[in-house]
């Protein structure tokens, strides 16, 4: 049974569709990675999963479990909170408040998970700094510490690495990497780094033109993905 | 000195400078809590818009003659205030511009009706009145007090409540919502508040200078302080105390009680800037 399973999708806003007849389940402990240009469709179809716009056609269905509010997402960091005045905490703990229905408090629970998450990122100094102090790498870590405060099961990252120097993307990769091998959580990724797609992501699905869902192995036989790694410069 | 303190014992003496002391303390306190949320979610101008619209809706009910125009101008104004907050992400129209528009429509049909049907000898007196607040504070009555108390006593309580959602809600509305918060719900209720606090504010400050009153203290806040709580709880602190000095400076000189208060959130924020930027260092 997968986490998730998108049928017959076809996705788009405004009544435009961009994409459509896409295919694709999630397996738990999965490493999926969704490639593809600007414009191509990736954001559409990760708000799609999240369910924060509904699908034109097809369906979404969450499954083995999964809830789709238990879905554990990374967004990318928006202008309102590149000057937010919040602490490490305060964003962490953030993250259990999907749980909470009408509580209007955080539990002594919720406490602990947000304090093992913080400790999890490495981020245990930084708890009571404000986060648009931090570095772009720490503020990474602190909105997956949120994250993680959502889910136990599956993260939904999108673009985890954009903006940040080379050094810290290699190691924000070895972090969901390793999230992914010793928690078992299962990953989705959306990314326009195919180069990092191949060499961390157990299947990929590349949307676009031309659509390309399987293996890594089969990705990188396949024309979609030569095609692309020549152009975007091979993998380093 | 001394005979600053006489006058205002003297003063004092009198309930209708003591209403307009508590109406004021609470009122601060209210558009303070919500001036943060406002203030980053970059709806700084909202409480502008709809004052405007209070101030339209006040002549709608001045024209159709009714006893109380409390209820009608807070229903008017909580419609848009719902209206102007859910058009915010995805709207033909932009956020800012919508605000513009309502607002300065608002405006100019309030000033006509009230034009076209007044009823009053003193027509200038009553808008500018309305839009400075200048004297209204001064008049009301032991009922306007009581149910001044009793709103504000709602959105403070509703603010504690959900405060935590309010701050999930304004920091990703996104993640908020992907992960099963219910947004929407969130940011209604953030509007009805809005509009009720706007509404009690024109009481105080007159319409046009209601925005302040919601935004300096959490600018003056925000200068200092890094964690949401604290931002929060500086600028509920601040703008109280604001609006006390402001009110007191304005008996004792006789100046507008408005624009003094509005002039002291100023200085106050000018003083925050100034530590701020020392603090950095």
């Amino acid at each position: 049974m997968a986490l998730i399973t998108c049928e017959n999708l076809a996705l788009g806003y405004n009544g435009r569709e961009i994409l459509r007849g896409l295919n694709f389940t999630v397996p738990p402990g999965d490493y999926l990675c969704v490639v593809g240009e600007n414009g191509s469709g990736k954001s559409t179809l990760m708000r799609t999963i999240l369910g924060l716009q509904a699908p034109l056609e097809g369906s979404v269905r969450t499954g083995d479990g999964l809830e789709r509010r238990e879905i554990g997402y990374l967004p990318q960091q928006t202008v309102v909170q590149r000057d937010f005045p919040a602490t490490v905490w305060e964003i962490v703990l953030s993250g259990c408040q999907g749980r909470q229905g009408l509580r209007p408090f955080y539990t002594a629970e919720d406490r602990a998970l947000a304090r093992e998450n913080i400790k999890k990122m490495g981020l245990a100094a930084l708890e009571r700094r404000c986060c648009r102090e931090l570095s772009g790498g720490q503020q990474q870590r602190v909105l997956l510490a949120r994250a993680l405060c959502a889910t136990r099961k599956l993260l939904l990252l999108d673009e985890p690495v954009s903006g940040l120097d080379p050094k810290v993307t290699a190691e924000m990769y070895e972090l969901i990497a390793r999230l992914n091998r010793e928690q078992g959580i299962t990953i989705l990724m959306i990314s326009h780094d195919i180069a990092a797609a191949v060499r961390y992501a157990a299947h990929i699905l590349h949307i676009g033109d031309r659509v390309f869902y399987g293996t890594r192995d089969a990705y990188l036989k396949s024309g979609a993905g030569g095609q692309f790694l020549t152009e975007g410069g091979g993998m380093a | 000195m001394r005979e600053t303190w006489e006058a205002l014992a003297l003063y004092f003496q009198f309930p209708f400078v003591r209403y307009a002391l508590i109406v004021g303390v609470l009122i601060a306190l209210c558009s303070s809590l919500l001036g943060v949320t406002l203030v980053l979610k970059r709806f700084s101008f909202i409480g502008d818009g709809l004052s405007h619209v209070a101030f339209g809706a006040m002549a709608v009910s001045a024209v159709l003659k009714l006893n109380s125009d409390l209820p009608l101008v807070l229903v008017i104004t909580t419609l848009s205030a719902v209206l102007l907050l859910r058009t915010g992400q995805n709207a033909k129209i932009k956020g800012d511009a919508a605000v513009a528009m309502i607002s300065v429509g608002s405006l100019a049909l309030g000033y006509l009706l009230m034009n076209l049907f007044s009823t009053s000898a003193n027509l200038s007196g009553d808008v500018c009145s309305t839009l400075f607040g200048s004297t209204s504070i001064l008049t009301l009555t032991p009922l306007e007090v009581w149910l001044c108390a009793g709103l504000s006593a709602l959105t403070i309580a509703a603010f504690v409540v959900f405060y935590n959602k309010i701050f999930a809600v304004t920091f990703d509305e996104n993640f908020a919502q992907a992960t099963g918060v219910n947004a929407k719900l969130y940011n209604l209720l953030i509007a009805v508040l809005i509009a009720v606090i706007i509404v009690l504010a024109m009481n105080l400050v007159g319409s046009l200078l209601i925005s302040a009153l919601v935004i300096f203290p959490a600018l003056s806040a925000m200068r200092v302080f890094r964690s949401f709580r604290s931002v929060t709880v500086c600028s509920a602190l601040l703008s109280v105390f604001c609006a006390v000095l402001g009110i007191l400076i304005s008996i004792v000189q006789g100046t507008p009680v408005g624009s003094t208060i509005v002039a002291v959130d100023m200085a106050a924020f000018a003083l925050f800037s100034l530590a701020g930027a020392m603090f950095r260092r």
